[in-house]
């Protein structure tokens, strides 16, 4: 992990905000460039990075593996079409404010459950609470609609837009695209100053050694705690942006598979990297897309792949990737201290 | 009180199953250390190849003959596992958890695509073994013969297990790995033998868990999905690692199970899920659990 730490430690931060600039005004222009179902594609893959990066703050910067965090993607995205449906709310804003308070309930609940757990008991405890939440979905269908979902209507975004008429598709999809990319972007920052704060530093000593975290006075389960509540509000969120794109919300969302591909998203980018659950998301988004629009044996591709990536790209797509690069480098600068891989 | 009888024969047929299920994933657990995902996929496995058999069998031979089929649908299984131990596991031993269970995901869904190729996605079923022990009837209903033997299969597979484990010499090679894989190892233990063999033990119980199911319900995809995540339950109850934990857990989690379905259906998965998690967070390593 030192070396890690070196290597970025190497990239001033105008760099990284120039590199963070440009990569969004990529983003920004892509529907100008692309139509209406590639946007829509890129917007889901967005959807996952942001997922990506709430599981990446447990995962990567805590250690700790939750195999349950469809709980928090689902449980975003029933919450908004319960209050689309129940409550008649139509304002975007409101129905993430629904999605996130929701998943933060849940998230505290299921946080003070789980706290006290570490490896596999802790992904265990995970799994067991998203699949209480998946039964529930499941069995009460007078609430939930069970198998057949219930359908969301297109929200009005910022209050203005209304979606109705010819061309409203691809004019929601265009407009939802940039609400989803700018809370992507805040996203992205908010979780970079908390991954780069004292209480960040603190989750990585935790990580990586317990014991001499708590000696330096760390109090774990706070720690702990407080770094499981923002990743499943923060996964939950993503889950709030999904269902009005998605426009059906059905307990697949919520069962235990999903929180599988939320891991396979994570590790496909890379979990010790920041940048790591962004590209995998984007790339794990074609990826799906792409194979099951090509093969009825889509689970093939995937799972040969997520076997593939473990073997040979434990580090992920960005960490293989940044390590080639540290490579090259120490190749081109001989008198600098070599990166060693810890 | 005949009602109560039939709930309590439903349970140990569903308490013969998990069991058989969850004593692999747990003995695999227990050498191994490693959570196997695709556990429930070798029980889904032996449902299909067993019901494949069958199907090509029944007809042109005595129905009775059609037992055979089972033992021999496990053991398919059991090799197809042990090729898949030295090749794609063994080398994540000694990695962190979250490859292994990300492998064995892998595995996963690999399988479950490669029983929709071989045995194509519409459900097979395979109920010819179970008319000739005929039925007894119960409250005006019919209750199958067969179920017994399931539940004597589960019965048996329990006390052979023990022996196995705890009477013979493998058993104690087992026990030994188990406990100190590097002592065994230096002792002149042949570890990675003691690999393969669990393995295919593990995944000839799962496998002989659908074979003997598959009579009474059919092969159907997904079915991978749903045993794992039960099996998952029972360890977690029973103590994972723990072959006693395994059939304790079968039998507490198909009882409460069975009562759920007849008295709180609506919530009869959740209650299985929080006792899970309740048993996790007052003992997490299960009620039989080593730490």
């Amino acid at each position: 992990m030192a070396a890690m730490d070196k290597r970025q430690g190497r990239i001033r931060l105008p760099q990284v905000v120039g590199i963070a600039v440009v990569f969004a005004v990529g983003l920004a222009l892509f529907p100008q460039v692309a139509g209406t179902y590639q946007t829509m594609i890129l917007a889901y893959g967005l959807l996952f990075a942001i997922a990506g990066l709430g599981f990446n703050l447990l995962l990567g910067y805590t250690g700790l593996l939750s195999f349950g965090h469809s709980a928090f993607y689902g449980m975003g995205a029933y919450a908004v079409a319960f209050a689309a449906r129940d409550l008649g709310i139509t304002s975007m804003e409101l129905l993430l404010l629904c999605g996130l308070a929701a998943t933060a309930a849940i998230a505290v609940v299921f946080g003070l459950v789980c706290a006290g757990l570490t490896r596999i008991f802790f992904a265990i405890m995970c799994l067991a609470l998203s699949q209480v939440l998946w039964s529930l979905s499941y069995k009460f269908f007078w609430v939930t609609g069970g198998t057949d979902g219930i359908r969301v209507k297109w929200p009005s975004l910022l209050g203005i837009t209304e979606y109705s008429g010819g061309g409203a598709f691809q004019r929601f999809v265009h407009d939802y695209y940039y609400y989803v990319l700018v809370i992507f972007c805040i996203v992205v920052v908010g979780m970079w100053i908390i991954t780069h704060s004292p209480f960040g530093k603190a989750l990585q000593a935790i990580r990586d050694n317990e014991i001499r975290a708590e000696f330096l006075g760390v109090n774990i389960r706070k720690y702990r705690l407080i770094a499981y509540i923002v990743s499943g509000s923060v996964t939950g969120l993503a889950g709030a942006l999904w269902v009005p794109l998605a426009g059906l919300i059905t307990p697949d969302t919520l069962w235990w598979p999903f929180s599988g591909k939320l891991v396979f998203v994570t590790l496909l980018g890379g979990f010790r990297n920041f940048t790591g659950p962004i590209v995998g998301g984007v790339l794990y988004n074609y990826l799906e897309v792409y194979a099951i629009a090509s093969t009825e044996y889509w689970q093939v591709v995937l799972g040969g792949i997520l076997i593939v990536l473990v073997m040979v790209l434990p580090t992920g797509v960005v960490g293989g990737l940044s390590q080639l690069a540290a490579k090259l480098r120490t190749k081109e600068e001989p008198q600098r201290e070599p990166v060693t891989d810890g | 009180m005949d009602i109560f009888i039939l709930q309590v024969l439903n349970a140990l047929f569903y308490a013969a199953i998990l069991f058989l299920i969850a004593s692999g994933l747990t003995l695999i657990y227990g050498v191994m250390q490693i959570v196997n995902m695709a556990h429930g996929s070798f029980f889904a496995l032996g449902a299909f190849v067993t019901a494949w058999l069958i199907g090509q069998l029944a007809g042109n031979v005595h129905p009775l003959l059609l037992l055979l089929a089972m033992p021999v649908g496990a053991f398919i299984v059991a090799v197809f596992g042990m090729a898949l131990e030295p090749t794609l596991l063994r080398p994540f031993y000694k990695r962190p958890e979250e490859y292994q269970l990300l492998l064995t995901f892998g595995i996963l869904l690999v399988l479950e695509d490669l029983m929709r190729v071989l045995f194509g996605g519409s459900p097979l079923a395979a109920d010819q073994p179970m008319a000739p022990f005929g039925s007894m009837p119960v409250m005006g209903l019919k209750y199958p013969n067969y179920n017994f033997l399931v539940i004597a299969v589960g019965i048996a597979a329990a006390i052979g297990l023990w022996a196995f484990v705890y009477r013979t010499r493998f058993g104690v090679m087992l026990r030994a790995t188990s406990q100190n894989m590097k002592m065994a190892s230096a002792l002149g233990l042949d570890v990675g033998r003691v690999y393969v063999l669990a393995f295919g033990i593990g995944c000839f119980l799962a496998g002989l868990g659908g074979a003997i199911v598959v009579p009474t319900q059919t092969a159907v995809l997904g079915m991978a999905l749903d045993a794992l995540i039960i099996a998952f339950v029972v360890v977690v109850v029973g103590g994972i690692g723990s072959l006693k934990g395994a059939l304790i857990g079968a039998v507490i989690v198909s009882f409460v199970r069975t009562a759920g379905v007849q008295f709180f259906p609506e919530i009869e998965l959740a209650v299985l899920y929080l006792i899970a998690a309740g048993v996790l967070l007052w003992r997490p390593t299960g009620l039989f659990g080593k730490a």
